[in-house]
Parts: C-alpha cells; sequence; structure tokens
C-alpha cells in the first residue's frame, strides 16, 4: 500500500464510522458493553502509542531525551496545563537537553 | 435576545475549538516531520477530521508500519466517534445533508460541548459551532503547522518527536483517571515495550489494542 492510498483508506474508514453511527439505532450502540469497550480499546491504543512515540526508534527501544520530556508532559497534564502548552514543553525540554548534550 | 444558556455554549464552544485549532500547528509539523507531503497531511486534516486517529496515522508511518495496521490503528481509534454520533443523533435531528455534514464533525470536542449543555438549543449550537469552528480552525493551523514543518530540517532537533509523545499522553490523560482505565493504560504500555523488539513494525499498537478488548471483556465477566 502506498502512503496515499493508506490515507484515503484510513481517511474514509475514519469517516465512514462518524457517518455509519447516525443509522445504527441508538438501542444498539447505547448499549453499556459497547460503550465500555470502545472506552478500554481507545485507552489501550493511545497507552500503546505513547510508549512507541517515546521509547521506539524503528524497532529498537531506545532512551533517550523524549522520556525526560514525557515526564514534564505528565507532570504538567497533572496541574491542568492547557494541551498546547504540554506538547510545546516536551518538544522545548527535549530540544534543550538535546542542544547542551545531555540526552540524544 | 440571546438566553443565557445559548451564550455559555457559544463561548464553551470557542474557547474549546481555539485551544484545539492551536495545536493543528503540531499535528502539521509532525505530519511532515513524519514523511507525509502538504496534500497528504491536509487530507487527514479534511477528510478524517480525528486527532486520535490522524496523530497514529502519521505516528505510524514514520516507524514504517505497514498500511494494513495504519488503517487498523486509525479505524479502531475511530470507533469511538460512531458512538458519539449514535448520542448526537437527536441533537442534530433529519435531514440528509445535515446528518451527512454532522457525521463530518461528529470528534470528541464537539460531543462533549453539546453534552455538557441542558438546553436542546444550546446542545444545537455547541455541536455545530464546535464541530464547525474546531474544522475550519484545525485545517487552518494544520496548513501552517505542515508549511512550517517544512522549512524547520531535523525534526529531532526542535524536540517534535518528544511532542508527538506529549500529544499522545494529552489524548490518554483524561481517560486514565480511575483505576481499571489505567490499569488497562499500564497493561497496553507493558505488552508495546515487550512486542516493539520482537514484532513487525505497527503490530505492537495492534497486540495492544486486542489486549485492551481481552481486559474490557474480563472485567464485563467480573462486574456483568
Amino acid at each position: 500500500m502506498t502512503l496515499w492510498t493508506t490515507i484515503l483508506i484510513a481517511s474514509a474508514v475514519v469517516l465512514g464510522t462518524k457517518l455509519l453511527g447516525y443509522l445504527v439505532p441508538a438501542s444498539v450502540a447505547a448499549h453499556p458493553r459497547i460503550q465500555r469497550i470502545s472506552d478500554v480499546l481507545t485507552v489501550a491504543l493511545l497507552a500503546s502509542l505513547v510508549v512507541t512515540q517515546t521509547v521506539a526508534t524503528g524497532s529498537a527501544i531506545v532512551v533517550d531525551a523524549r522520556i525526560a520530556a514525557l515526564v514534564v508532559g505528565a507532570v504538567l497534564l497533572r496541574i491542568r496545563a492547557p494541551f498546547i502548552i504540554v506538547v510545546l514543553t516536551a518538544a522545548a525540554v527535549a530540544a534543550v537537553l538535546r542542544v547542551l548534550g545531555w540526552a540524544a | 435576545m440571546t438566553s443565557s444558556p445559548v451564550r455559555a455554549s457559544v463561548s464553551m464552544s470557542l474557547g474549546v475549538a481555539a485551544a484545539v485549532s492551536l495545536y493543528g500547528i503540531s499535528f502539521g509539523a509532525l505530519a511532515v516531520a513524519s514523511g507525509l507531503d502538504f496534500w497528504q497531511t491536509q487530507v487527514l486534516s479534511l477528510f478524517m477530521f480525528s486527532g486520535g486517529s490522524q496523530f497514529a496515522v502519521i505516528g505510524l508511518a514514520a516507524t514504517g508500519a505497514p498500511g494494513l495496521s495504519i488503517v487498523t490503528a486509525a479505524g479502531l481509534l475511530g470507533v469511538r466517534n460512531g458512538l458519539y454520533a449514535v448520542r448526537m443523533s437527536s441533537v442534530v435531528g433529519p435531514g440528509f445533508w445535515k446528518r451527512l455534514l454532522a457525521g463530518h464533525w461528529t470528534i470528541d470536542e464537539s460531543t462533549a460541548v453539546a453534552i455538557a449543555q441542558t438546553e436542546p438549543r444550546a446542545q444545537r449550537i455547541g455541536f455545530w459551532l464546535t464541530g464547525g469552528a474546531i474544522f475550519v480552525g484545525w485545517n487552518a493551523m494544520t496548513a501552517a503547522g505542515a508549511i512550517l514543518g517544512d522549512a524547520l530540517g531535523d525534526p529531532r532537533t526542535w524536540g517534535l518527536d518528544a511532542a508527538a509523545a506529549a500529544a499522545f499522553l494529552g489524548l490518554l490523560w483524561p481517560r486514565i483517571q480511575s483505576r481499571h482505565p489505567a490499569a488497562v493504560a499500564a497493561v497496553a504500555a507493558v505488552i508495546t515495550v515487550l512486542t516493539v523488539p520482537t514484532a513487525p513494525a505497527g503490530l505492537p499498537v495492534l497486540i495492544a489494542a486486542a489486549a485492551g478488548i481481552v481486559m474490557a471483556l474480563l472485567a464485563e465477566r467480573r462486574h456483568p
């Protein structure tokens, strides 16, 4: 699959899921089990993506400036900092650590 | 003329939209850093229009994951939008074109703002204004980020790889404030660390998702 094909199919799938929701009878999707599975699925995927993005480089586990940045990000989220501040500060922490040569 | 519930809904919509749009800049910059070109980035924001799924696409594309696992991960992350749509169905009301556009704009934020309102009219305004304002703002900021990102050079120098990690954490954070979801997140994280070195690119995320579903079903059996 080329990157373009992937992007178009993935977009169609995500958009299609939203549209499908307007066709489904409320009684089916409002079922508590469906809700719970969807919540858990989202949490598992996001947690896995956090890890992939933080310590994976290709198929190797690499500990570098990203970990420090993520820890700072977590602290900021804990004190309810706005999303954009969390993202920008994490970037700044990693960038500064790399400039100083304290982390790869 | 406007009642205060409507005014509250309008101000909440615009506040949420401003915050979310702003972070479209980081999506655009990260997307080009992940190897997407300007239009590939923009197509995601225009048509997929769902932050979590969009970040999954660029995050996995950067690791060289095959197309099928990128589509699957983005699709699974989009499942919740389908459930939001069911809840928003009565807020949106009848009409084919109206429901088509509503479907496109059904995301975390438009649903959350609508649900936070008590009056039907305020709910409708909250849904449409949040969805529409984020659609315009998110796309404009994505474009700005993609153009800016191209000029930046090596994304690591600017810590953009760490920004992506923090973005996923920010999306995850509000969802792990109670014990069961936090446990699911921890298990998913450990499984990912263990499978990244052994499984092909893109697969660890899907294995973690499968483990999540198993955990949901097990919890279901204990507390039916």
